[in-house]
């Protein structure tokens, strides 16, 4: 290859080793050769980021982060600047999209065991862009200064308060003021277009190192690296370059489409993705009728609303992040894919995905006395279906898993 | 002589770490301090005044202070005196978990024996409880006595802004400084202090 490419390729590709990384991590990179659709997902995650960043600098030339020019601003993205709607739009359905391919790709390994060894450090880094995730879409919340923008971010920054002793000067300190002000608006707009976003692509950058390192998963759980060939690749693998390029194309096709839809006919996804109560200006003495986070958020927040103790919201929302983390190790299941795991397992698992649908949609209706038991049971069921995991997974009985793929 | 050595390495690199670690910590202190209030915030904010000679009984006016909302109740005698009827819901009648600045003096937690002066800022998490003075079934709260309810969280107050047990409220609205000068309410300070 080197030998045909011209003088001055060779120059540069013998001081910077441009077709070694070409192909060590993507034309020749094995995949399993059996995948299905929601190995897409983590490649969908990625094109989201770029639409993310190349639409927020878009977004930076016309936003003003001051408390009397915020949401101005954002009007006038809105209205005068050419196609500046589209740009707005572009990055408000980019946040929804990310978690929802997020959530997908997440879900992807929970069922087919993504995070069993060697991949424990992968599914670490993934839980860890998922964190600064969440804290970059709050944080980007906030700087429209809507309505649900200050009421939203008045809410999260009153956690802090909910630590003993110094919560409440914490609180000011986050806010750099006595309530949320221009002060705390600039530096959540340094924090949401400098900091996490280069935080967000090391850590990116790290869950994908750490991927190639061990190899993909698939949905058998088979471990392909058992077999390999004369040149030490997988017999059960197939080159990126063209297999797999081929398969992302299409899915990145489809996704375009899904996107663009929601971008230009349902922006605001029914008061889903941009609250209604955040097109007015924010009101420091009116809290709206209704506040409900965004729906990524809402089952979190329906399990915050379900401890009827401020401190033990905050532990229990917070524990409910904290214990995705360590999923590696409280599966003990022989079988990584919930194909050969055994029917507890798979009970668990609906019941869980039911549980967590349900408090998704209790996080953004207004409380009731119902509403709250039924938060209450649902949150229950997100810990037991963890923290039981370490019994149901090692007394049920797993199918054998095949040797190859 | 190779074993000495190697100590007296680690004890140099040891050193060495320490000394950084202190340094770090020193220049830490400029990054994490610059997010206090800045002189130009502490300075804004200062005390509000409002005739509340011209609120009906049972009314609840807004007053903005420092950015945050101050609820004024006017209470009828009545109300007043069904205060201790609730006691039985409330978390701390007396106040006791909080800094309560007028303790003991009226009913009303204020310096008046007829207006309430409390913070509207939801001892939870922030929001603005709303004002439903009618003693009527809510969807919160079937035997509802009237009072304050937070949409956020569902946190519930009474009249003169006491929690409610089991709710996720922590303590009792805040009372605000303030004083009467006839009817002339003064919000952000004591009497005498400016």
């Amino acid at each position: 290859m080197t030998q045909q490419s011209s003088g001055f390729f060779n120059w540069i590709n013998s001081r910077l080793p441009i077709v070694n990384t070409y192909e060590r991590h993507l034309s020749k990179h094995p995949v399993p050769k059996k995948v299905n659709f929601w190995y897409m997902f983590g490649a969908l995650a990625s094109v989201v980021l770029i639409i993310q960043i190349v639409s927020g600098i878009w977004l930076m030339f016309g936003y003003e982060n001051t408390e009397e020019g915020a949401f101005a601003s954002i009007e006038y993205i809105m209205r005068d600047i050419e196609y500046g709607w589209v740009i707005r739009y572009m990055h408000t359905t980019g946040a929804s999209m990310f978690f929802a391919v997020v959530y997908l790709h997440m879900f992807r390994g929970l069922l087919y065991g993504s995070y069993h060894k060697p991949r424990e450090l992968v599914w670490v880094f993934g839980m860890t862009i998922y964190l600064v995730m969440m804290a970059e879409g709050f944080l980007g919340y906030v700087l429209p200064y809507g309505q649900m923008s200050y009421w939203g971010a008045q809410v999260i920054i009153s956690l802090f308060g909910a630590i003993p002793y110094i919560g409440e000067s914490l609180e000011i300190w986050v806010r750099g003021d006595y309530y949320i002000s221009g002060a705390t608006i600039s530096r959540f707009f340094a924090l949401h277009v400098v900091a996490l976003p280069l935080i967000l692509i090391a850590l990116v950058f790290m869950h994908l190192v750490a991927l190639h390192e061990v190899g993909a998963g698939n949905p058998e759980g088979v471990d392909i690296e058992k077999h390999l060939d004369d040149d030490g690749v997988p017999l059960d693998s197939v080159p990126f370059f063209p297999y797999k390029v081929l398969n992302a194309l299409v899915a990145i096709g489809i996704f375009g489409i899904v996107f663009s839809i929601i971008m230009f006919f349902f922006p605001e996804g029914g008061g889903y993705m941009l609250e209604l109560a955040n097109f007015e200006e924010a009101n420091p003495l009116s809290t709206p009728e209704h506040i409900a986070p965004v729906w990524y958020y809402s089952p979190y927040y329906a399990m915050l609303r379900a401890v009827p103790d401020k401190l033990g919201g905050l532990v229990v929302m917070g524990a409910a992040i904290a214990i995705l983390f360590v999923v590696p190790w409280l599966d003990r299941s022989k079988a990584a894919s919930i194909r050969y795991k055994g029917i507890l397992s798979k009970i668990a698992m609906t019941i869980f995905i039911i549980s967590w649908l349900m408090l998704a949609w209790l996080g953004t209706v207004p409380v009731t006395a119902l509403r709250t038991t039924l938060s209450i049971i649902g949150t229950v069921i997100y810990f037991a279906f963890f923290l039981l995991m370490p019994i149901y997974t090692s007394i049920e009985k797993t199918k054998p898993v095949p040797e190859r793929l | 002589m190779e074993e000495k050595i190697t100590t007296r390495r680690k004890v140099l690199i040891g050193m060495t770490s320490a000394v950084g670690a202190v340094g770090a910590s020193f220049a830490v202190v400029p990054f994490v301090a610059s997010w206090n209030p800045s002189a130009k915030a502490k300075a804004v904010g200062g005390p509000v005044k409002v005739d509340v000679s011209k609120m009906q009984v049972g009314q609840k006016i807004q007053v903005s202070w420092r950015k945050q909302p101050v609820f004024v109740i006017r209470h009828s005698k009545e109300a007043l005196e069904s205060l201790p009827e609730v006691e039985s819901k409330l978390d701390d009648p007396s106040s006791l978990k909080i800094d309560e600045p007028y303790r003991d003096v009226h009913p009303t937690r204020s310096l008046s024996n007829e207006y309430t002066v409390i913070a509207g800022v939801c001892t939870h998490l922030g929001c603005a409880p709303k004002y439903y003075p009618e003693m009527e079934s809510q969807p919160w709260d079937e035997s509802w006595v009237g009072g304050f309810f937070c949409p956020c969280h569902g946190s519930m107050f009474d009249i003169v802004g006491r929690v409610f047990k089991g709710v996720p409220a922590p303590t009792n609205l805040k009372v605000p400084p303030h004083y009467f000068d006839g009817s002339i309410l003064t919000i952000g300070e004591e009497r005498g202090t400016a």
